[in-house]
């Protein structure tokens, strides 16, 4: 049976990315800081769905650690999908250069330092799939996302380099650009409903996506097309917007 | 982030802060920060139980911990609805030991409502069947408690609208079946008093409950349909399901898309309605073998069907009255025909007996009916309280929204005891909801 391995699974997406697959009979593997935390899930998709679920600690900023944990994990995945990502008051990280650098390091360090390693052994095995979460924000830079949007770009860039790398060896990278959802990531900020997802739209539709071997989704299809008019903003106005 | 919330029969609508957790810690810390808070589950209550300027929600809490497949015992955290704890325990040969009309309830909420279903008079509410639960006090505290240790705690806790604390866990034995269908009988009676008589003849049903037409005048008065069922065996059903005897229905719903303009609710299209339900059954009597979830669910299948009585909500009114005063009920029925404010959903069904300090079920005869909200409702339904008084009955307090504390006082005899409790356990009235601080539970 496959695997999943989850990276940040504590994440609301993480918690319902873990169910999904359990319910296509995957086996599970929750990798979060707080591993003991996950102890009522491991029961809840072992009850529901049948299928093996365990959990391992996981530091997304501890990477001289990342290699090792990788390589204490037993079965290995066959499917690693990298969730966590750290949301900050951009305001505040402005100000506070410690925030600036842990929203830095958890959205875009963190994941290339995990990810390299997964994809060497993918690529040395000739076979994997890498999926990595990132955010429409990153596809162009604005004042009120300043650090966040910055960090998912260059995150978003290393998924399409990784993609474009291990191409040829067999291993599949899908980028998934999700716009609003609800979490916890975002519950203090005001959404617009018609377009905010709810972390179980996600889920199935990267399973899906998964399954149909995409290389780039967003959740929902439309951001692309928003995201496409706000890139056609010419920077001479887009300057002057408040966004 | 403040938004505007409100239960199920859309009164009233609140301005709310909506906090979630999904593991203890993060309960904790909310139950600490806030001050003036309710715990609230899927909003499945009518009226304000769960409603208070900041709702601590338990949608996120949701895990199976347990689920003892050769006893029947199974544990989860508060959050968890009913829906899916059927699609896990069904396939396994079990069911819900009682399940209210709607299975978009959770766990938490079927406690602090206490709520009855179709079988009460033979197995009682859902408290009955709880073995052990976790509840956090409004210290922070987390306390395990059955019925006893800390009885207390946990008594106060069924039926207490969430006022003790936060249910966080709940471990509650299930019932065995071998099918996941239903054998339905459904009799058609003429009259009110005939329904009474139906009601007494098949007692032994474990499933009953009546829908009466409460428009309906003179010798016809009353006129209804009692339904009853069964957990029916293998052997009763068709050849070809009894290869699968324990399926899942399929899942299938509709949704209702937006609220209906309230003028589309009058006396003559609920007339018609009623009608046609109650000609629908050609027969005087049908017997069938049915899936669990037309059976016990049969409104799940519209989704927001509360969306059917306009933008300005409705009023669920239920009540019991002791099964001595029919007599209050035959008033109480005809107050409402004469009015002509009738609903859809007249419900009627038998208690059994009942011993608890503030859960709503005692034996008798109890009622539930949907108002929409118009101008002179609530001063209509003020003197419906006072016949219910007047019969020595009480109202549920998961469908209220409007009653008056004295109401209360008078319907619930150990409701001193229950503030007691509550003031124990949420000694700086933390916790507390607009239903409780409009009762006067909580006072300041």
């Amino acid at each position: 049976m496959a695997t999943i391995l989850i990276l940040g699974a504590t994440s609301d997406i993480g918690m319902t990315i873990a169910r999904k697959f359990a319910s296509g009979k995957f086996d599970i593997l929750l990798a979060a800081r707080k591993p003991e935390q996950l102890q009522p899930l491991e029961s809840d998709i072992h009850i529901r769905y049948g299928v093996n679920c365990r959990s391992v600690a996981f530091d997304a900023l501890q990477y001289g650690s990342h290699s090792e944990f990788f390589s204490s994990l037993q079965p290995k995945p066959d499917i690693s999908i990298c969730v966590f990502g750290i949301l900050d008051d951009e305001e505040q990280a402005f100000n506070d250069w410690h925030l600036t650098e842990r929203m830095i390091h958890t959205n875009y360090t963190g994941g290339v330092s995990i990810l390299n390693v997964i994809a060497k052994y993918y690529i040395a095995r000739k076979k994997g799939t890498i999926i990595g979460i990132s955010s429409v924000a990153g596809d162009r830079g604005r004042a009120s996302k300043l650090i966040y949007a910055s960090a998912k770009a260059a995150f978003t860039t290393y998924l399409a380099g990784l993609r474009n790398k291990c191409f040829k060896d067999q291993v599949h990278v899908m980028t998934v650009q999700p716009g609003f959802v609800y979490t916890k990531m975002t519950e203090n900020l005001p959404l617009p409903k018609l377009i905010t997802s709810t972390p179980e739209e996600v889920a199935d539709l990267i399973y899906k996506a998964y399954l149909k071997k995409k290389n780039i989704i967003y959740v929902k299809w439309f951001w692309r097309y928003i995201m496409l008019i706000i890139q056609c903003i010419p920077e001479f106005q887009f300057k002057k917007m408040k966004l | 982030m403040k938004k505007q919330i409100a239960n199920w029969g859309n009164y009233p609508v609140i301005e709310a802060n909506e906090e979630y957790f999904s593991f203890p810690d993060r309960l904790r810390e909310l139950i600490l920060k806030e001050n003036g808070f309710i715990p609230r589950g899927n909003g499945r209550c009518y009226g304000d139980a769960s409603l208070a300027k900041t709702t601590i929600s338990t949608l996120k809490f949701d895990k199976i911990l347990s689920f003892d497949r050769q006893a029947g015992i199974f544990e989860c955290q508060s959050g968890l609805t009913l829906d899916r704890i059927l699609d896990v325990i069904v396939p396994s040969g079990w069911f819900l030991p009682v399940t209210p009309g709607t299975k978009f309830i959770t766990v938490g909420g079927a406690v602090a409502s206490d709520v009855h279903g179709k079988n009460h008079h033979i197995d009682g509410s859902f408290s009955n069947h709880v073995l052990e639960m976790d509840i956090v006090l409004a210290s922070g505290e987390t306390i395990s408690c059955t019925p006893g240790i800390h009885g207390d705690l946990f008594e106060a806790t069924c039926g207490g609208m969430g006022l003790t604390g936060v249910i966080s866990r709940v471990t509650f034995r299930l019932k065995p079946i071998e099918t996941s269908f239903i054998r339905q009988k459904q009799v058609k009676a003429g009259n009110l008093e005939e329904l009474i008589r139906l009601f007494e003849e098949y007692r032994e049903y474990t499933y009953s409950v009546a829908w009466i037409d409460c428009l309906k005048k003179g010798p016809h008065f009353g006129r209804s349909i009692l339904m009853l069922g069964e957990h029916a065996g293998v052997k009763e059903l068709d050849p070809k399901r009894q290869n699968d005897p324990l399926q899942l229905p399929k899942k299938k719903q509709v949704n209702f898309p937006f609220n209906l303009p309230s003028w589309v609710l009058n006396p003559f299209s609920v007339r018609a309605f009623n009608f046609l339900f109650y000609s629908k059954n050609f027969k005087k009597e049908i017997n069938n073998v049915i899936g669990y979830e037309p059976f016990f669910y049969p409104l799940d299948a519209i989704l927001h069907w509360n969306r059917g009585y306009g933008k300005k909500g409705f009023v669920q009114y239920q009540f019991v009255l002791p099964l001595e005063s029919k007599r209050g009920l035959v008033e109480i029925l005809h107050r409402i025909s004469d009015k002509g404010l009738g609903s859809f959903l007249a419900v009627l069904k038998v208690f059994g007996k009942q011993e608890s300090i503030i859960s709503f079920p005692k034996e008798g005869y109890t009622l539930a009916l949907d108002f929409p909200v118009k101008p002179g409702l609530l001063e209509f339904l003020d003197e419906l309280d006072r016949i219910v008084l007047q019969y020595g009955g009480r109202l549920y307090m998961s469908k209220d929204a409007r009653m008056k504390p004295e109401i209360l006082q008078h319907g619930y005899p150990d409701l001193e005891k229950f503030k007691d409790i509550v003031r124990k356990y949420n000694p700086d009235e933390k916790i507390r909801s607009i239903q409780s601080d409009r009762l006067l539970l909580t006072t300041n």
